[in-house]
């Protein structure tokens, strides 16, 4: 059983992560592609290591403006669903509002925020929280919404309040909601910060790869996308992670239903 | 006879307006202290709207309802309910589910912070009443139907309320379960004395259990009868298989049933 576990979950990704490098490869060098349109992946291995030390560089501060922009959002997400979850005056009248600005594409926001904050992280972590605090606060919402209405007539009949009620069942029961969002504004961040860095900063993989691609370096430019899909993983994984941690009873409470 | 529960023709509506659904209408009756009704009749009719009535949840329309002699402004906040879906909560145990109530009722919850111990053992010794001695800290799901339904019923018991409402409570068990479980319910309320409303579809549930029992009409739910089981206590199931027994689920399946002959 646990052999199976490890092939399924180990070996069965890492060579399908081989086999694409290898079909890549070989694809380059059969078709003879030239290097500037796309360039091997020995080729962008090979700028990986050559330019790693401005590559980690770049990536920490990439990896730490997500961060930051998604601590932020978690808070704020979390404060504003519980507001819109508490009433329906409160969801009926933040709702509308909240989808309008989640529809505008924060690309086009990310000038404003240059222009307030000047060029650097800021708007970087500007635009990752701005991008990322959607999914929690309407995740947050529904968690809260979704408490059975017999379940809030035995507490109110033993003279609870809404407070009372929100912190015995609705915040609890939202949890599962709430971590399960994370994963998806985890990776909405990184979007974020990635898309502000191309736009308007000093640092970072995004404007790493704006300058490779304007002295077209292009080993350089997939390098930085190589980079990004991995911390992407790397954070994907860790929210994931702390949601399994935290919710497994939600998990284990479905199995059986 | 002090009547515990006091209800003078209440009616009751949903909704406003055009759009307003009329649940009860002009229903009357008493609760002594102690006693312990049941109330029965077709789908919809409002048994539950009852319920919740009786409880503050909801307001009448009209009438006059009062608890105590007090008329009845909110939630009474000392009724235990419990429901057909068992409600408890997935993250905790059966032990801290049941403890819920403490630490929202007072005295219990500005005491159960330093008294834990004590409320505690208080919960383990009527999980243990129940059946449930060595499941108290299994999670619901580790739980069967049946397991799940006594620690509601216990949840609803652990501040000592002075009136249990229970809604259908035994509707989604096994036959077997079930007559466990009224057995349960019997020596528990016998115990303790607690004034029981219990709503059933189940006849023999309903005269098994109660002193009294209203048959309700359907929508807008009306009181059609009250009948009172003059079978003496302590009651064993074996009084279910009794022709005085029988007889009285045979009249109340009459002014009920109508089956054959459509809804109207
Ligand atoms: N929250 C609500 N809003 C509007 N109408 C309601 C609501 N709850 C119940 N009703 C209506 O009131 C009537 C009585 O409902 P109630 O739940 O009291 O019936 P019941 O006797 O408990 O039925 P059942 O035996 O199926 O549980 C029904 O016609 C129902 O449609
Ligand atoms: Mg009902």
């Amino acid at each position: 059983m646990e052999r199976r576990e490890f092939l399924i979950k180990v070996v069965s990704p890492a060579t399908f992560t081989v086999t694409l490098f290898v079909l890549w490869e070989l694809a380059c060098r059969i078709f003879k592609i030239p290097l500037t349109i796309l360039p091997s992946a020995m080729d962008v291995f090979g700028a990986l290591w050559q330019y790693r030390e401005p590559i980690a560089d770049n990536s920490f501060v990439t990896l730490w403006t997500t961060l930051a922009g998604f601590a932020i959002a978690t808070a704020f997400g979390l404060l504003l669903g519980i507001a819109v979850g508490w009433h329906r005056a409160i969801y009926a009248g933040i709702y509308p509002v909240l989808v309008g600005f989640n529809s505008i594409p924060k690309v086009a926001v990310v000038p404003v925020l240059v222009l307030w904050f000047g060029i650097g992280e800021v708007p970087a972590i500007m635009t990752a929280f701005l991008i990322s605090f959607f999914p929690i606060v309407v995740n947050v919402a529904t968690g809260l919404a979704t408490t059975e209405p017999e379940l809030e007539d035995v507490l109110r009949a033993l003279g609870a309040s809404k407070l009372d009620i929100m912190k015995k069942v609705g915040i609890p029961r939202s949890l599962p909601y709430f971590f399960g969002s994370l994963k998806v504004a985890i990776t909405l961040a990184f979007v974020g910060t990635v898309v502000s860095e191309t736009v308007g900063a000093n640092k970072g993989i995004g404007k790493l790869m704006l300058d490779a691609q304007s002295a077209f370096q292009v080993p350089i430019v997939f390098a930085g996308l190589l980079v990004l899909a991995f911390l992407g993983i790397v954070l994907y994984a860790m929210t994931a992670l702390i949601e399994q941690r935290f919710t497994g009873w939600a998990f284990r409470g479905q199995a059986n239903r | 006879m002090s009547a515990l529960v006091h209800l003078d023709r209440i009616s009751m509506v949903y909704g406003r307006g055009v759009s307003s659904v009329r649940a009860i209408e002009e229903v009357s009756l008493d609760i002594a202290k102690g006693e312990f009704i049941a109330v029965v009749g077709p789908s919809g009719c409002g048994k539950s709207s009852l319920m919740r009535l009786i409880s503050g949840l909801h307001p009448p329309l009209a009438g006059i309802l009062t608890v105590e002699g007090n008329p009845v402004k909110g939630p009474l906040k000392s009724v235990g309910m419990a429901f057909q879906n068992s409600n408890l909560l997935p993250w905790r145990n059966a032990l801290e589910n049941v403890l819920l109530p403490l630490e929202i009722v007072e005295p219990h919850r500005s005491r159960i912070r330093t008294e834990r111990k004590q409320y505690r053992e208080k919960a383990i010794k009527l999980l243990e009443a129940v059946g449930l001695a060595g499941f108290t800290e299994k999670h619901p799901w580790e739980l069967s139907g049946g397991m799940q339904q006594r620690t509601s019923i216990c949840r609803a018991l652990i501040h000592e309320p002075d009136i249990l409402m229970l809604d259908e409570p035994f509707g989604a068990l096994d036959a077997f379960t079930r007559e466990e479980l009224w057995c349960t319910l019997r020596d528990l309320q016998a115990a303790r004395g607690v004034t029981v409303m219990l709503v059933t579809h189940d006849l023999r549930e309903a005269v098994f259990l109660a002193d009294t029992v209203y048959v309700m009409s359907s929508r807008p739910g009306r009181i059609v009868k009250r009948c009172e089981v003059k079978i003496a206590r302590p009651r064993d199931l074996e009084v279910t298989y009794t022709p005085e027994f029988q007889e009285i689920v045979h009249e109340l399946r009459h002014l009920i049933g109508r089956g054959g002959e459509g809804a109207h």
